[in-house]
């Protein structure tokens, strides 16, 4: 599914120049699922946006299915990311001023997909994340574990073939998290999705049968223990 | 969904939407009413201008009187010049003359025809303007004006009785142009073409009321009774006392084939100048004034208030337009800033950037449109205010100028009298603009109304949404410019 060759990133941060990634090479099968692990700003989210196409390599070759990401034009790469990838936030990304059912519809838009088909999905995707109660709610009225459930309706809605979630975690406290980590592992196997989580909780990592580990922008994989891996 | 979350996120954040669609329809509504009322007082000005030029002429041409000629006639009762014989006192004296109006020239009537073939030229008609003067009394015991010796020895002013009224001759065949087309007969009948040279009148309803004349009632004009076959009302601001069939107006002031006005109908609004281009090559003397040149020669309050609008309004909308263009850009711009990671994550989501731009520019336009229904709401409220509350405006045809002549006082009568070829000489007469029925400085009162017109309407729709897109756009512009990656990673 993912090919990435040399894979390069920098950017200038206050003027300075900043290596976010060095040389990455690496493979991600289909229906894999990968814990990008690491400290805070050693380019664990740079990576996860140049896979979901929303950032471009300063060198090297990004390829999804065998398409480079690197070559595609704003409007393939906006197609892509509407059809083929699905984005869980840390801090949920959701728009507060619409309801739980609104928020996924929303994913729902640039396919083109009839209103009603729209709500018809989106109340589908909140029942599978078992929020089907909640849907005329709004985000202020959810708490941090049901906020991220509809983001994962949101990204899992269209049916896209990678879900990139981003410190999914990160803002919830440890029985939600385990709540949400099962719920995106039972969700991405059942449909047979790629599943890419950048964590810096090992606790999640280790949930992964392959943990790459992003320091100082340069990338090593290691195998995480058959007991601990969904595989 | 689109309008749903248009409309969402307008409700969150109502207040601001509130401010940028409040600042643009006072802006709006400044237009409307500045509009408005700049077309109030260009309808009192064409109020004004009908009344002193008549529906239908476009163009009048006549010739101002040199200096020291052309003056009103001069009265003499009897004295020479210098202090000849002395009337005897208690003679009874009377004199009535019928004399151009003081400062215009007479022209030959022919000069219609030649002006009649001018190319543009639809219509043309003469009209002779005068003015009919009396002056009676008696002789003092000293030789002046007075009452006899009871007078004399008490110092009371001898009485003397003076009165004066305007005339016009017009063509009674001429029905399309001229000084009796704007106005209606309401009783009687207008002149016919076999009037004229009868001995008829038509008077002006406000002077048949002033002194108790109606239909078939006779009036002497220069002496001669006529027989009054119609009363017309006349516009507001026409001094017009009396008309008279031309040929009658010739004989009674002694002006065989004379007249002083030529009244010109162009054959459209844009043949206007180029008509008086033409006849002015072919009449360099003549004095011709259209409306634009007699718009410019009215004076007073109703030319300050047009200035006023036209000029000083007219940049106070352009500035409150601007400033309401720039803070409900800057308002927009900034709740954009607030939503970068919104945008962001719809990207993120597959929205091309287009469909964000849109979903901004939507928000602009809506609040754009709203602000135009609040702008046109308060517009129409205060135009009213301005109907309601407007001050009349005036407006004054002609500026006085020395003509010489006047009335002199024949050459002296007595000591006690106007003696030494003095008597009311060197008075002042309004500059000839052009065969109006005038003799003094003519101030016409207009109501100021602020009409509401659907052009300015469409203009207030049409800049509201101009305001809501510009507001739009620059937000929409910054929202466009975001990168997917950089959006997100945005801290709010």
């Amino acid at each position: 599914m993912y090919e990435l060759s040399d894979v390069s990133k920098n950017f200038e941060k206050s003027g300075r120049p900043v290596v976010a990634l060095q040389n990455v090479n690496l493979t991600i099968a289909d229906g894999e699922m990968l814990a990008i692990q690491g400290p805070t700003g050693q380019g664990k989210t740079t990576l996860l946006q140049l896979l979901g196409g929303l950032d471009q390599a300063s060198s090297g070759v990004v390829a999804f299915d065998g398409d480079d990401l690197g070559r595609l034009g704003e409007s393939q790469l906006a197609d892509l990311r509407a059809r083929a990838f699905g984005f869980v936030f840390q801090t949920f990304n959701l728009i507060p001023t619409l309801t739980a059912l609104e928020n996924v519809e929303v994913a729902l838009v640039p396919l083109h997909v009839s209103g009603p088909e729209r709500r018809r999905r989106a109340a589908a995707a909140l029942d599978e994340v078992s929020l089907g109660d909640r849907a005329t709610h709004l985000p202020s009225e959810l708490s941090g574990g049901q906020q991220q459930r509809v983001a994962i309706a949101r990204a899992l809605v269209k049916e896209p073939k990678v879900v990139l979630a981003d410190e999914p975690t990160g803002n919830l406290d440890e029985e939600t998290r385990d709540d949400i980590v099962n719920l995106l592992e039972s969700m991405s196997r059942l449909r047979g999705l790629t599943l890419v989580i950048v964590t810096h909780d090992s606790t999640v990592a280790r949930r992964a049968p392959r943990i790459a580990t992003i320091k100082k922008g340069r990338l090593s994989i290691r195998e995480a223990q058959p007991s601990q891996s969904r595989r | 969904m689109l309008f749903t979350y248009l409309a969402r996120e307008l409700r969150s954040r109502s207040k601001q939407a509130i401010v940028i669609a409040a600042g643009l329809g006072i802006g709006i509504a400044l237009v409307i009413t500045v509009s408005a009322t700049s077309a109030g007082v260009k309808a009192a000005q064409g109020q004004v201008l009908h009344s002193l030029y008549g529906v239908g002429t476009d163009i009048t041409v006549s010739q101002t009187a040199a200096a020291g000629s052309g003056g009103p006639q001069r009265f003499s009762f009897g004295g020479t010049p210098g202090g000849g014989t002395r009337p005897t006192a208690g003679t009874h004296f009377s004199r009535n003359t019928l004399s151009p109006t003081p400062g215009s020239a007479t022209l030959a009537v022919t000069t219609v025809t030649q002006i009649a073939k001018v190319s543009g030229v639809v219509a043309a008609s003469g009209g002779l303007s005068l003015n009919d003067t009396s002056i009676s009394g008696t002789f003092g015991s000293f030789g002046g004006f007075g009452g006899g010796t009871t007078s004399a020895s008490s110092g009371t002013p001898p009485p003397v009785s003076f009165s004066s009224f305007s005339v016009v001759g017009v063509q009674p065949n001429t029905n399309d142009v001229g000084p009796l087309t704007n106005a209606e007969v309401t009783s009687g009948r207008p002149f016919t073409s076999a009037d004229n040279t009868s001995k008829v009148a038509i008077l002006s309803s406000s002077y048949a009321v002033q002194n108790k004349l109606t239909l078939n009632s006779t009036i002497t004009v220069a002496g001669t009774k006529l027989s009054v076959v119609g009363i017309a009302s006349l516009p507001s601001g026409s001094t017009t006392d009396v008309f008279l069939p031309l040929g009658e107006a010739q004989t009674l002031a002694k002006l065989p084939g004379k007249i002083t006005t030529v009244y010109v109908s162009a054959a459209s609004a844009s043949d206007v100048n180029a008509v008086t281009s033409a006849i002015q090559k072919a009449f360099p003397k003549a004095t011709l004034t259209n409306a634009s040149t007699l718009a410019s020669e009215v004076t007073g309050s109703i030319t300050s208030a047009s200035t006023l609008a036209t000029k000083l309004g007219l940049w106070i909308s352009v500035a409150a337009l601007a400033v309401a263009f720039l803070v409900a850009a800057l308002l927009m711009m900034a709740a954009v800033s607030r939503r970068v990671r919104e945008f962001g994550t719809l990207k993120a989501l597959g929205w091309r950037t287009r469909r964000v731009v849109g979903q901004v520019m939507g928000e602009g336009l809506v609040q754009g449109v709203v602000g135009g229904i609040i702008g046109i709401g308060l517009g129409i409220g205060a135009a009213s205010v301005v109907s309601a509350v407007a001050p009349g405006l005036t407006a004054t045809e002609g500026s006085p100028v020395t003509t010489g002549g006047g009335f002199t006082g024949g050459g002296g009568f007595g000591s006690g009298g106007f003696g030494g070829g003095s008597g009311f000489g060197g008075s002042t007469f309004p500059r000839r603009t052009g065969g109006f029925a005038t003799d003094l400085p003519r101030t016409v009162l207009v109501h100021l109304t602020a009409p509401i017109q659907g052009g300015s309407l469409l203009l207030a729709i049409g800049l509201a949404i101009a305001g809501g897109l510009v507001a739009g756009a620059f937000g929409a512009w910054r929202a466009a410019r975001l990168r997917p990656a950089a959006a997100l990673r945005r801290v709010e």
